[in-house]
């Protein structure tokens, strides 16, 4: 059946509320037969990835809705910029990317998006219903947006995100439909010593497993006894998404869906996860080898939530770092950073607070031939390298800070033996 | 001679150019430089490799919900592949493409064709038109 379109949504894409909302709703209805929907949904928000500088061409895309009239009909959180507007990083972008990186920001507030530039919205008060349609960006926010919090998206590419957002409406196909979310896999955690799955060093690794395991598919993993709590599904789903095409995860008993309908699911197959497994995805997530030093440490992708500045705060113990520790966030972090007075103790250790990117999309760090960036992101780990030119080490929190202090990799945290 | 016949995903010029058949997924942001149009994503077994002016087979893309942007980067920048040829339909990947054609920008085609037709094509010239012909002599 081929697309369908209201006599509304038809007048709108030839122009009824000006050139904006046309290019807008033409864009959503291409992306719309280009996947086979039948009809277009309502949405209740978006996230919108796309106001992130690669080029001159997404500035010019966005300064054309803005001229349009276009402006957002739902609302809509942005993602991280490629600029610091809070000023508490130096980002080294030179004219005119900077210019360009500007005009983008400010043509994606223009419309009326929340300048919010975090890629945590969902910690940041962005917290769709369970079971409504949204439509958002970034990879990491959409297996959160699905999975934790049980409502509805696909995995929305860059200006796609904000065609939605201005037309009120997503393309009714994939995660949107509840046949499609009912998983085909199950990953079985149980060999697992039950101290690693209760180790934040852990889901990362088995995020960037999973991905690599189910692909595109939907997966539920079995064999977890205990809640890893939020901040490790949001490293699970980050890390995930990096590795595969992740838009949905369960966790039997602990996600939404799986504890409101998991009996009733039947999978075909069944990928059993084995110690060795396990260690062979930990090494992956590091590109360098026994390293003798490191250039510097990132933690914050996906940005840091309060939670783990805590314990960043709590891993340093007031000692002073050798090498800069990186700690991306969103503005909803550093507002309690600064109204605490932590931004300024933590700084004067050595901490560099990131706020509105971070330092993988954005150049922040120094060049450096060579250099050695230690890190407990998944994330960071699988977009480090390409990204920065940066050798990447995988380790926990408590492990990267101790490097930190020392400038040599301290490695003593847990981890599997092949 | 190889010939197939792919779904038209997104219309474009006719042409021809050498192929470039990817051996894995990849992610198009942090996987493809967007200023170039070079493989920059080390663990990639096509590292180095450029798309620029290819037709690129991809058996599947993975990753950020940013490959649109690099697409239309590439497309604004002359350096996008002259024709993408799919697995399946991507709607992050295509949508560089549509809204780099609501932008009026010189836009290549994007087929369908299943991925283990791909491999026939690695080496050679590949022609292709706006009726999904994929062909090689």
């Amino acid at each position: 059946m081929a697309l369908h379109l209201k006599d509304e949504e038809r007048e709108i894409a030839a122009g009824a509320r000006g050139e904006g909302a046309a290019m807008a709703m033409r864009i959503v209805t291409d992306a719309a037969k280009l996947l086979g929907a039948d009809r277009l949904i309502p949405i209740k928000s978006a996230h919108i990835d796309g106001a992130l500088f690669h080029g001159d061409s997404g500035t010019l895309f966005a300064e054309k809705l803005v001229a349009g009239g276009a402006k957002v009909a739902v609302r809509a959180t942005l993602n991280v910029g490629a600029l610091d507007l809070t000023g508490c990083a130096q980002i080294r972008l030179g004219e005119p990317q900077r210019g360009m990186a500007r005009r983008m920001m400010d043509a994606y507030t223009a419309m009326g998006c929340e300048a919010s530039w975090t890629c945590a919205p969902y910690q940041a008060g962005h917290r769709p219903e369970f079971g409504t349609d949204v439509a958002w960006g970034e990879s990491n926010a959409v297996v959160f947006c699905n999975s934790v919090l049980g409502a509805r998206t696909n995995r929305y590419g860059d200006f796609l995100d904000i065609a939605c957002a201005i037309s009120a409406r997503a393309p009714e196909t994939g995660l949107h439909l509840p046949a499609n979310r009912i998983p085909a896999v199950s990953v079985d955690l149980s060999a697992l010593e039950r101290a690693f799955l209760a180790s934040d060093v852990a889901w990362p690794v088995l995020g960037s497993l999973y991905g690599r395991l189910v692909g595109d598919a939907i997966g539920i993993i079995t064999g977890v006894e205990t809640d890893p709590g939020e901040d490790n599904l949001k490293a699970f789903g980050a890390a995930a998404a990096s590795s595969g095409a992740v838009g949905l995860f369960h966790i039997d008993g602990i996600t939404p869906e799986a504890r409101n309908e998991g009996d009733d699911w039947q999978t075909g197959e069944t990928i059993a996860v084995t110690p060795k497994m396990v260690a062979d995805a930990q090494s992956r997530l590091s590109t360098a080898h026994r390293p003798d030093r490191i250039d510097a440490v990132a933690t914050g992708s996906p940005h840091l939530s309060i939670d783990e500045l805590r314990q960043l705060e709590r891993a340093l113990a007031g000692r002073k770092l050798s090498v800069p520790l990186y700690a991306c966030t969103g503005r909803h972090a550093l507002h309690w950073l600064e109204e605490s007075g932590r931004r300024k103790t933590l700084e004067a250790l050595g901490v560099v607070v990131v706020a509105d990117t971070c330092v993988v999309v954005t150049p922040i760090m120094r060049e450096l031939d060579g250099g050695v960036l230690m890190t407990n992101s998944g994330k960071f780990a699988h977009y480090a390298p390409g990204n920065t030119g940066y050798d990447v080490l995988y380790a926990s929190l408590e492990e990267c800070v101790e490097s930190a202090v020392s400038g040599r990799p301290t490695l003593n945290g847990m981890r599997h033996g092949p | 001679m190889a010939l197939e016949i792919g779904d038209v995903l997104v219309g474009g010029m006719d042409g021809a150019a050498d192929a470039l058949v990817l051996s894995r997924p990849i992610s198009f942001w942090g996987g493809i430089d967007p200023a170039s149009g070079t493989v920059i994503d080390p663990r990639h077994p096509d590292h180095r490799a450029s798309i620029a002016g290819k037709v690129l087979f991809l058996p599947g893309t993975i990753g950020s919900s940013s490959a649109s942007a690099v697409l239309m980067e590439l497309v604004h920048a002359g350096k996008a592949p002259a024709a993408i040829v799919l697995h399946e339909p991507d709607a992050i990947l295509l949508v560089g493409l549509i809204c780099a054609r609501e932008m009026a920008w010189n836009t290549p085609p994007a087929f369908k064709l299943n991925r283990e037709r791909h491999g026939q094509f690695a080496g050679h010239r590949v022609s292709f038109d706006s009726g999904g012909r994929i062909t090689s002599p």
